[in-house]
């Protein structure tokens, strides 16, 4: 009996332990904060913080490098620790900002390389005294941080075009896209890594593929469910029990980890001041341009696009003017999937990494860049996506790093407020 | 297989804190959505606002518990107020899609390294329930040590003296929300769900209506936090997303308007997951199943989704629902 009693006061203990471990593996971009992170990992990197031999507490220090990220703040004593995964090198910064006034980085550079030689620690330490900090402008960061922004807004723009086109032509707010999203990246990484074939062609296979599962979607699942006539909150609770479902299925079976896609650790070339991008920034953000104008074209030039446009105004008008509306929302359905699984690819370049739940990550910016520029109008969408892409790095300038994506959430908030239609969209559309 | 071990812990899911907890949120939530028809997916923001706020009072302003308690209400009717008064005169889908990045705002605000000295960031929130000074909740406990109950459901004191408390607060919410519902300011209620417009014509400031709702639902999921703080740590990680989701399927199994569907709801919702937290790893290591026990904890949150989805296709009113209680889900 005490035997059974003290195991079942295990189980409760087991609840709560439950709850909080399990809800928090779907965390979004959570940063740990000791003085010490990542005491798990068999390499670390160490180094001391000191101020003419007096020891500095509250620097920010971060460390980079492949998929890998983590910072910490220096103990009372100085002291900071990081732990790392493997013997790649690593790039490891120290935050000035976070430094006492007048005080800088004098020597080296706030920004170093750093790999594990024989043993499985490292030391870094800055040379830190009075001093003008060697940071770059405030201009030029901004325009650094801007290119990053247009970029990280391209690939946000491919997701957001699709939702919104499907939310004109169905009425669906599908928050199962981020899982589209991140499909496109596990296609990639199947068909790229595992088989392996040519990123080149890998890449377009995992598109193809999306699509395709666009279509399975709407014919196996949306479609026999407009038929039965579920409502729209119906069905947007459906999209939420499929964003769940699909999203712990990818845990299933690629686990909690990090996968890389080939390439991920292409050098940054200087360009321009604190500029960098590597080719496969550059190849991302030209894939992204060529994609949306040829969507553009498509939307615009082409009877489909057309039709879609029609639908989108006025779903029984369409019907009536003798446009198959089930036949354009599968297309749509194919095309938005298309376009996410490309954008779930470009993402896992620019984050970097593929993980299950790398598309929840970015649902909420998707949903503010659609609801920004209105919500059912594709070049809204767009126009949207890259303003909160721009918005998210630049105002990493101004706060802390940690809280970028709340700025283009309290856009999605403020927008709502004085604005409901949105930049592009009409009036009437909020009903 | 360990029959004993697996029947004893399903059976104990009945009665946890973290049951109750689920319990008054989906209650909120039932008030929010199978009640007042707001489509709110932000009740992990308002959970969070109970538990750091009580957290935060007691941690940070040395308050006594059950003024902290307070203060995490206040919150919520704050937050409440916050983000009704932009968005209630929205369609529903938009309300959803506020509420559910207000929720992600204040999570990201608890995360930030920005505020650590009051959040805790990362690390979360402890120490608050018991007080040096002998003013925390666990310190007000009237249970003396020693283990209180029968077969699975054994607790000890300080598990005890959070379930009583969290049954009580339970109660006196379902019968406040059973009191309103038949009130006349629940017709009222009701009939906004239905159609606004009409009430309108009534005369009635719909807007008010809908914003007493919003805060009253609010306090319920705030408790439900509070609770889950005075069973365990405050920790961002469990506010997230995917708990507004769970408890909207707890909520939607039980039936989003009734009384007492969110209870029922949240009972079989957790008594599920314990049974299937136990029986799927002891599948999966006998061999049964062929996928690894790291697998076999994923698929039942594979199944927390598949169970969502055919809920609402097939029962959307849940078990104990009046499909004409949900005519207004369009």
């Amino acid at each position: 009996m005490t035997f059974l009693s003290r195991s079942l006061k295990l189980s409760n203990l087991f609840f709560a332990t439950l709850l909080v471990a399990l809800l928090s593996v779907a965390g979004l971009g959570q940063s740990a904060s000791a003085d010490e992170v990542g005491t798990d990992q068999p390499y670390a990197i160490t180094g001391n913080v000191k101020l003419d031999g007096e020891p500095l507490s509250g620097v920010r220090i971060f460390v980079k490098g492949g998929s890998y990220e983590a910072e910490t703040v220096t103990g009372a004593d100085g002291r900071w620790f990081i732990g790392i995964p493997d013997t790649n090198p690593y790039t490891v910064t120290l935050d000035e900002t976070t430094l006492p006034e007048g005080i800088a980085v004098v020597e080296g550079g706030a920004s170093d390389e750093v790999q594990i030689g024989k043993s499985d620690r490292v030391v870094k330490n800055f040379f830190i005294g009075e001093g003008v900090r060697n940071s770059s402008g405030g201009v030029e960061q901004f325009f650094t941080r801007l290119i990053y922004g247009i970029n990280f807004g391209l690939m946000l723009g491919l997701a957001a075009v699709g939702l919104s086109l499907v939310f004109g032509t169905t009425g669906l707010s599908n928050f199962a896209h981020a899982e589209m999203v991140t499909f496109g990246a596990l296609m990639a990484f199947l068909f790229g890594v595992v088989l392996p074939l040519p990123i080149w062609v890998a890449i377009p296979l995992a598109v193809i593929v999306s699509g395709a599962s666009g279509w399975l979607l709407d014919s196996g699942l949306w479609r026999p469910l407009r038929r039965r006539g579920l409502g729209l909150v119906q069905l947007m609770i459906v999209s939420i029990g499929l964003s769940l479902t699909v999203r712990y299925v990818f845990q299933f079976f690629v686990g909690g980890g990090t996968l890389q896609l080939p390439g991920f650790d292409a050098p940054k070339i200087p360009i321009f001041g604190t500029l960098a991008l590597s080719v496969i920034d550059m190849a991302s953000m030209g894939i992204s341009l060529a994609v949306i104008l040829g969507f553009a074209w498509w939307l615009m030039g082409t009877k489909t696009g057309k039709a879609t446009r029609a639908i989108s105004d006025n779903p029984d008008l369409a019907a009536a003017s003798g446009i198959d509306v089930e036949k354009v929302i599968r297309t749509v359905w194919i095309v938005a999937a298309g376009l996410a699984g490309l954008a779930g690819v470009l993402w896992a370049y620019f984050r970097p990494g593929i993980k299950w739940d790398m598309g929840a990550q970015i649902l909420l910016l998707i949903f503010a860049a659609v609801t920004l520029g209105g919500l059912g109008t594709a070049f809204g969408a767009l126009v949207g996506a890259i303003v909160v892409g721009i918005l998210v790095e630049t105002s990493s300038m101004i706060i802390p790093s940690d809280l970028k994506y709340v700025g283009a959430l309290v856009v999605l908030v403020a927008i709502l407020l004085f604005r409901p239609q949105g930049l592009l969209g009409r009036k009437q559309r909020i009903g | 297989m360990n029959w004993e071990a697996i029947i004893n812990n399903t059976a104990a899911g009945l009665l946890t804190p973290t049951t109750l907890a689920f319990a008054l949120a989906a209650l909120g939530l039932a008030m929010h959505f199978g009640f007042a028809g707001l489509l709110n997916f932000g009740i992990a923001g308002y959970m969070a606002i109970g538990a750091y706020g009580y957290a935060i009072a007691v941690l940070t302003f040395g308050l006594p518990w059950w003024a902290g308690m307070l203060v995490g209400m206040v919150g919520s009717v704050l937050f409440s107020l916050l983000l009704g008064i932009p968005t209630l005169r929205l369609r529903g889908d938009y309300l959803a899609i506020v509420t559910i990045a207000a929720a992600e705002i204040l999570r990201l605000l608890f995360l930030t390294t920005a505020f650590e000295d009051i959040t805790g960031s990362a690390d979360g929130l402890f120490g608050y329930n018991s007080r040096p000074d002998g003013s925390g909740f666990a310190n007000s406990n009237p249970f003396p040590p020693g283990d209180y109950g029968f077969g699975p459901w054994t607790y000890n004191a300080e598990t005890i003296w959070v379930i009583l408390f969290g049954l009580i607060v339970l109660a006196v919410c379902t019968f406040l929300l059973w009191a309103l519902m038949r009130s006349p300011w629940g017709r009222v209620i009701k009939g906004i769900r239905e159609d606004e417009d009409a009430i309108r014509a009534l005369g009635k400031n719909v807007f008010n209506y809908k914003m007493q709702a919003l805060i009253i639902g609010g306090l319920f999921g705030s408790l439900g936090g509070m609770v889950l703080a005075a069973y365990s740590n405050v920790s961002p990680g469990v506010y997230v997303t995917s708990l507004t989701f769970f408890v909207w399927t707890a909520l939607l199994l039980g039936g989003a308007a009734t009384i007492f569907g969110p209870v029922v709801g949240s009972i079989i919702f957790w008594v599920m997951q314990a049974f299937l937290t136990n029986i799927l790893p002891e599948l999966a290591n006998a061999g049964i199943l062929p996928v690894s026990s790291q697998q076999a904890s994923t698929l039942r949150f594979v199944l927390v989704g598949i169970g969502l989805m055919l809920l609402v296709i097939y029962r959307p009113q849940g078990i104990f629902g009046d499909k004409r209680e949900l005519t207004f889900v369009k």
